[in-house]
């Protein structure tokens, strides 16, 4: 089942699909980083005290906060 | 000449312009501007072309210190820019084509570079450059820097150059059109901030539709990167919660080899070289004032810079291997979360590591920390790791404290204080640095929004080039300040108002001419103690005697304090000199001189509390011209300079004062 939640709520290794951004300073920092509405987003690794993550997105690894991964709303794939 | 982050600009810029280049500065920021040259022959002629190397950013809204100054320098009409080259890397070009499409459009003459196509060729990613290269409306040249093949391709296209015809921006926005063209409105939005992000977001994502479609047309990729895999192998141990952490702590202990123990050798050659210049000058040029200033001051003063040479060379050789194979970022990852709290960043561990060896280097190799707040408060912070230069001070004082060696009879107590020390360097700098990250407001938002390049082969000519650069900016802009105060220093300690100090002087000639003098070494020590005391600096020396009181020291201590300026290790030389126990280097003879120092009651003079605060006073004090003179080049200000010095002077006075009144 789809549901919509945020990325930092997603598992190591789970997938998204990027729906929008709650902070609007933060989302053009994103976009310009090739994380886009519409863009398969996946979790591929944390760091060993939890945060950052490393994502893999557009075709590269991106690293980020969890408060960061917190403004990215995603749905999650069934 | 701009491009992404890691999209192997530099590489390329290197492989253009070989060491023809020049490091300049953009007019008030930190950050450094490299120009260089290059040569074309076209029928017969030879063409120069000067270029500009801007810093990466990923698009031309600005998000960072360094991106402005891309974006600012890229739209200023007084650079005269005749041609741009964007540099795409072949193997990331989805992300790479928004900077590329947004360039296009602001209507330079532009050439696009595929970068490291090797890699792309070796993916199996499929590029149909003709196709590409028509719907851009500019020449696209595959290039791979990194064995240099298609650089003639590129200086003929670079020459050819035109304007595309092509437009990828969305012809109905309003905000653009109100503006006539793109390059106008992207004028008008870096400088204004009021300008609502959702114009830029959907500037952005138009762009990317384009930037879809093309990639769908023209590129073909498999679904799983051979590359990509394999850095995700590394990454499982160089992120991994034991093995990244062991990983990161090896390569810290290289560096600190590095640093401490094999630059120790270069570094006496160079010490040795310019005695033996300075001798030779000495003996050849007719003794007087204009032979003084060259050996001891000149020389000195160029020795004294020449001696940083082989440890920033061997560190930014270490971390041109770090920033070029991908490391760092990975080490800026595993960190990111210990630092933060004391408003570091995971890059400055390297200089926190290094700065236990010496602040110079470290404090120049804060630039891989790109957030500017987080690199201004691990410059501050630097000067109070225990360097090399404070052991010789730290080793004399904890041994006039503790003249015999051991502790519960089995810890040797000079090694315990000494521990402490580094200890107290150590704690103190990450406390100011959480008081700082309170008080510092810059602009620049903190965000960890970064990406991890894959793992890449280092390239020798790259990192050989970076470490020249370093070396040779070093001398040319931090050197001259340094030979500067040197010289100062040389005058002050060398000359004398008083009448006194002229008698010295010729007395000292005179036992100098003098063949039958038997105890003429004895003599001129004694003489040379005296000149001291009423040169410049000695009267300086007795002029904060009543300022230096409440630490416990007297004016000899005073003159110490003022000569090791130059380094903190002068501070063991000049007591020497104070207390002329002879051989400067004989560390047991000062010692004993300051043992059997009496006040005027006959009271033992260096008392545990008078030690105690000199070395407190040592661990906190900015007691070293060069650290000035390189915060001066990295920070582009004295404003920080200043700052710096005041918040040490004050931190290592009252420590001082403190530990002195209490313990006396």
């Amino acid at each position: 089942m789809k549901h919509t939640t945020t990325l930092s709520e997603l598992k190591l290794g789970q997938s998204a699909i990027i729906r929008s951004f709650k902070n609007e300073a933060l989302s053009s920092k994103l976009i310009d980083m090739g994380c886009l509405p519409g863009e398969l987003i996946t979790i591929s690794r944390t760091a060993p005290l939890g945060c950052p993550y490393i994502i893999h997105v557009s075709g590269y690894e991106l690293s980020l906060r969890k408060a960061e991964a917190m403004t990215v709303m995603v749905e999650t794939l069934s | 000449m701009v491009g992404n982050p890691n999209a192997g600009k530099s590489t390329l810029f290197n492989a253009l312009t070989g060491l023809n280049q020049k490091t300049g500065n953009y007019s008030g920021v930190t950050v450094d501007r490299y120009e260089g040259k290059f040569s074309y022959a076209f029928q017969n002629k030879l063409f120069y072309f000067s270029v500009l190397d801007l810093p990466g950013l990923y698009s031309l809204y600005p998000k960072s210190n360094d991106e402005l100054i891309a974006c600012t320098t890229l739209l200023d009409e007084n650079e005269n820019i005749d041609v741009v080259v964007i540099v795409v890397d072949a193997t990331n070009m989805k992300r790479n084509l928004l900077l590329a499409t947004q360039v296009i459009d602001l209507k330079f003459k532009t050439v696009v570079v595929l970068n490291m196509i090797d890699e792309a060729n070796h993916q199996n990613i499929k590029i149909n450059i003709k196709g590409l290269s028509e719907i851009l409306g500019v020449p696209i040249i595959p290039l791979d820097s990194r064995h240099q093949q298609g650089l003639v391709d590129l200086k003929e296209a670079i020459f050819h150059a035109n304007q595309s015809q092509s437009i990828f921006y969305d012809l109905n926005t309003e905000a653009i059109k109100e503006k006539k063209d793109y390059r106008n409105f992207i004028s008008s939005t870096i400088k204004s901030t009021t300008q609502p992000q959702t114009i830029e977001n959907a500037d952005k994502v138009y762009r990317f539709n384009i930037i879809n479609y093309l990639l769908a047309k023209y590129v073909k990729s498999p679904e799983q990167l051979s590359q990509k895999e394999m850095s995700s192998k590394i990454d499982a141990v160089a992120t991994h919660k034991i093995f990244g952490y062991a990983l990161l702590l090896f390569i810290l202990f290289l560096v600190f080899q590095l640093i401490f123990f094999i630059s120790e050798s270069p570094m006496n050659w160079i010490e040795q070289f310019f005695l033996q210049i300075g001798n030779y000058v000495h003996n050849t040029l007719p003794h007087g004032q204009l032979n003084d200033l060259l050996v001891n001051g000149v020389i000195t003063g160029i020795s004294g810079v020449v001696m940083f040479v082989p440890q920033i060379a061997f560190l930014f050789m270490f971390i041109g291997f770090l920033e070029d194979s991908g490391y760092m970022a990975r080490a800026s990852f595993i960190m990111d979360r210990i630092m933060r709290p004391f408003g570091l960043n995971g890059n400055s561990v390297i200089p926190l590591i290094s700065a236990t060896a010496c602040a110079v280097p470290s404090i120049m190799a804060t630039r891989s920390i790109k957030n500017l707040k987080e690199r201004l408060i691990t410059i501050f912070i630097l000067p109070l790791i225990s360097c090399s230069a404070r052991l010789p001070v730290y080793t004399l004082l904890i041994s006039v404290l503790y003249p015999s060696n051991t502790f519960l009879g089995v810890f040797n107590t000079k090694g315990l204080v000494l521990l402490a020390f580094y200890f107290i360097g150590f704690l103190v700098s990450l406390l100011t640095a959480f008081i700082l990250k309170k008080i510092i407001k810059t602009k620049e938002s903190s965000f960890f929004i970064m990406e991890l390049p894959v793992y890449r082969k280092p390239q020798l000519k790259s990192i050989g080039i970076l470490v020249y650069n370093k070396v040779k900016v070093f001398i040319s802009e931090a050197g001259k300040i340094i030979l500067a105060i040197s010289i100062v220093l040389w005058f002050l300690s060398s000359h004398g108002l008083s009448k006194k100090y002229q008698i010295l002087e010729a007395q000292a000639q005179d036992i100098q001419a003098n063949p039958v003098l038997i105890d003429k070494a004895e003599t001129l020590k004694v003489i040379e103690k005296q000149k001291l005391e009423h040169s410049y600096i000695g009267e300086l020396g007795h002029w904060i005697e009543p300022i230096i009181k409440p630490l416990g020291f007297d004016w000899k201590i005073g003159i110490a304090l003022l000569t090791s300026f130059a380094a903190r290790e002068v501070f063991v030389g000049t007591m020497a000199t104070i207390y002329q126990s002879g051989d400067t280097d004989n560390e047991e003879g000062i010692k004993q001189k300051l043992l059997n120092e009496t006040d005027a009651e006959g009271n033992k003079k260096y008392t545990s509390a008078v030690c105690w605060s000199l070395l407190l006073f040592y661990a906190f004090a900015l007691q070293c011209m060069s650290t000035i003179a390189v915060v001066k080049r990295e920070t582009k200000s004295w404003k920080w300079v200043f700052m710096q010095l005041v918040f040490l002077s004050v931190l290592a006075y009252g420590s001082a004062f403190a530990a002195y009144q209490i313990l006396s």
